[in-house]
């Protein structure tokens, strides 16, 4: 199905507005992506001013959002898409959303970020933190590129991904009721890690609905809130 | 009370089991199958005009009390489909038609089939309006007049309720016997659907039946055939995709004389499974 893509409108103007639709949602993805990248540096190398100019960008993800959306409902209003058109107009509305918010957890995790170091936690501390980070990372790439690709099989492969950041995250919260049980003190940036972990572990959540929104737009399924071996049966893995 | 202190506070305060995997199936309740009673079955139904081929191999089930739309470029052979149902082109000359159309069961092409009786059953409304010059009131009346009814009674009831039935009655109550060309085209639209429902069809054709009014007849008249659905079988053939996509319970996609796709209306229009009915729907070339 993946070659409807080639296949043009009678109306050359639809086609260009449905493609830009398709490439702005790349590019917000990619500026969410080099976000979730520059925090993780921050992370890693302790940085509080790399992580503080990440926690105050979330104004570019919202201005992508604001702008894709509007071009969704002017071609809603002109064009009243029909079968694949509809599904990649509403697939691209819902993934907006899932980045945009993807986006929010970037710059919560900035805010930590800073937190920890200005707070000079020492790193050992937090270092599960870097794991399930690049975990989620490399979840929200290839989840991003089922949609470049439009590739419905590669997605139902990466929405497998999400039980293990749940797991990766559940590891977290476990090791830091043992540092909190050590030392009551450590409460603080315990709770700082822990919701850190949290907001990551929603972004695998957010990764795994563009994976969906994927599904949706290539095969017309609604795979939400279906279990993953449903999904594999339903559309058949190649 | 035991020694409050000694206790290990952690063990009982915090929960360290991992969190259950999250169920993604919901249990629901899933929608009970819908049963549809089958009005009119089409059955290999082939369809020429001379040595051309209008209609090849169509098999369709119209439901009944559905709204079926008929959708395909000019020429595909919907409206010739929609006029087999009460053998309109029975009056075309050089039709040949091969294959069965059951109403109920019985094939409406049998020798011992009374057309006039078809045509009763099988009420129709075409894309122009055709009120006849006469009265708004006898429009509606003519099919009972045909019919022999004379009591004014009876006709007064039948009018009313029939025009009621077409929405039109608030329209033109005070001026039932005024000249029906008189009225707008979309309530001219309307006395004709009044006309085929005085006579109680079971089946209503409507060959587009908005296609020449403006945008608020149009709603008016899609507002009406969702109401009519109630009572009668509707089969709509439209150019207007958005129109079928309203209107109906379900669509069937034609092409050069050939059934592409034939499904729920939601189906078809957002997850087709044809190729073809993709391209068309969304207006791609074919």
């Amino acid at each position: 199905m993946a070659s409807q893509r080639f296949t043009h409108h009678i109306s050359q103007q639809f086609d260009n507005e449905l493609e830009a639709i398709r490439s702005r949602v790349l590019d917000m993805g990619g500026l969410i992506e080099d976000h979730l990248n520059k925090v993780l540096e921050a992370l890693s190398n302790a940085d509080a001013d790399l992580a503080e100019d990440v926690a105050n960008r979330d104004d570019q993800g919202n201005a992508y959002e604001t702008e894709i959306d509007e071009r969704c409902t002017e071609i809603l209003l002109r064009r009243q898409p029909a079968a694949s058109d509809l599904r990649l107009v509403l697939a691209v509305s819902k993934t907006i959303t899932d980045l945009e918010r993807v986006g929010d957890e970037v710059e919560k995790i900035g805010r930590i970020v800073l937190n920890l170091v200005t707070a000079d936690v020492p790193r050992s501390f937090y270092l599960s933190l870097l794991s399930i980070g690049h975990h989620v990372k490399r979840t929200l790439h290839r989840a991003l590129d089922t949609f470049a690709r439009t590739d419905s099989h590669a997605a139902v492969q990466v929405a497998g991904v999400d039980p293990e950041i749940d797991e990766e995250t559940n590891a977290i919260m476990r090791q830091m009721i043992t540092y909190v049980l050590e030392d009551p003190r450590s409460i603080t940036r315990v709770l700082d890690i822990v919701l850190a972990a949290r907001a990551f572990e929603r972004i695998g959540d957010h990764a795994n609905n563009i994976c969906e929104n994927v599904i949706y737009y290539v095969e017309g399924k609604n795979v939400r809130h279906t279990a993953l071996e449903d999904i594999e049966r339903e559309i058949g893995t190649e | 009370m035991t020694n409050d202190q000694e206790r290990p506070a952690a063990d009982s305060a915090v929960d360290t089991r991992p969190l259950p995997p999250r169920d993604r199936r919901v249990a629901g309740p899933s929608p009970a199958p819908e049963t549809i009673e089958e009005c009119i079955a089409v059955r290999d139904l082939n369809l020429y005009y001379g040595d051309k081929k209008a209609l090849a191999g169509v098999n369709l089930s119209v439901g009944k009390n559905r709204v079926t739309a008929f959708i395909g470029p000019s020429g595909c052979g919907k409206s010739t489909l929609l006029r087999c149902f009460n053998r309109m082109n029975d009056l075309i000359e050089g039709v040949r038609i091969e294959g069965r159309i059951e109403l109920h069961g019985r094939n409406i092409f049998d020798q011992s089939v009374d057309v006039a009786a078809l045509r009763r059953k099988v009420g129709m409304v075409f894309q122009k309006p055709n009120p006849f010059p006469k009265s708004i009131f006898e429009n509606v009346a003519y099919g009972l007049r045909i019919q022999g009814v004379k009591q004014r009674r009876i006709l007064n009831r039948v009018v009313e309720k029939a025009l009621r039935g077409a929405a039109l009655w608030d329209e033109v109550k005070d001026r039932l016997h005024e000249n029906a060309l008189g009225l707008s085209g979309g309530q001219q639209q309307r006395l004709v659907i009044a006309r085929a429902i005085a006579i109680e069809p079971e089946i209503l054709l409507l060959d587009e039946p908005a296609s020449a009014l403006d945008p608020i007849s149009t709603l008016k008249i899609e507002e009406l055939i969702y109401e009519l659905k109630e009572q009668y079988t509707i089969v709509i053939v439209t150019h207007n995709m958005q129109q079928a996509a309203r209107v109906s319970d379900f669509t069937a996609f034609m092409y050069l004389g050939e059934l592409v796709e034939f499904g729920r209306t939601k189906t078809l229009f957002t997850t087709p499974r044809n190729r073809r009915t993709e391209d068309y729907i969304t207006g791609r070339y074919g």
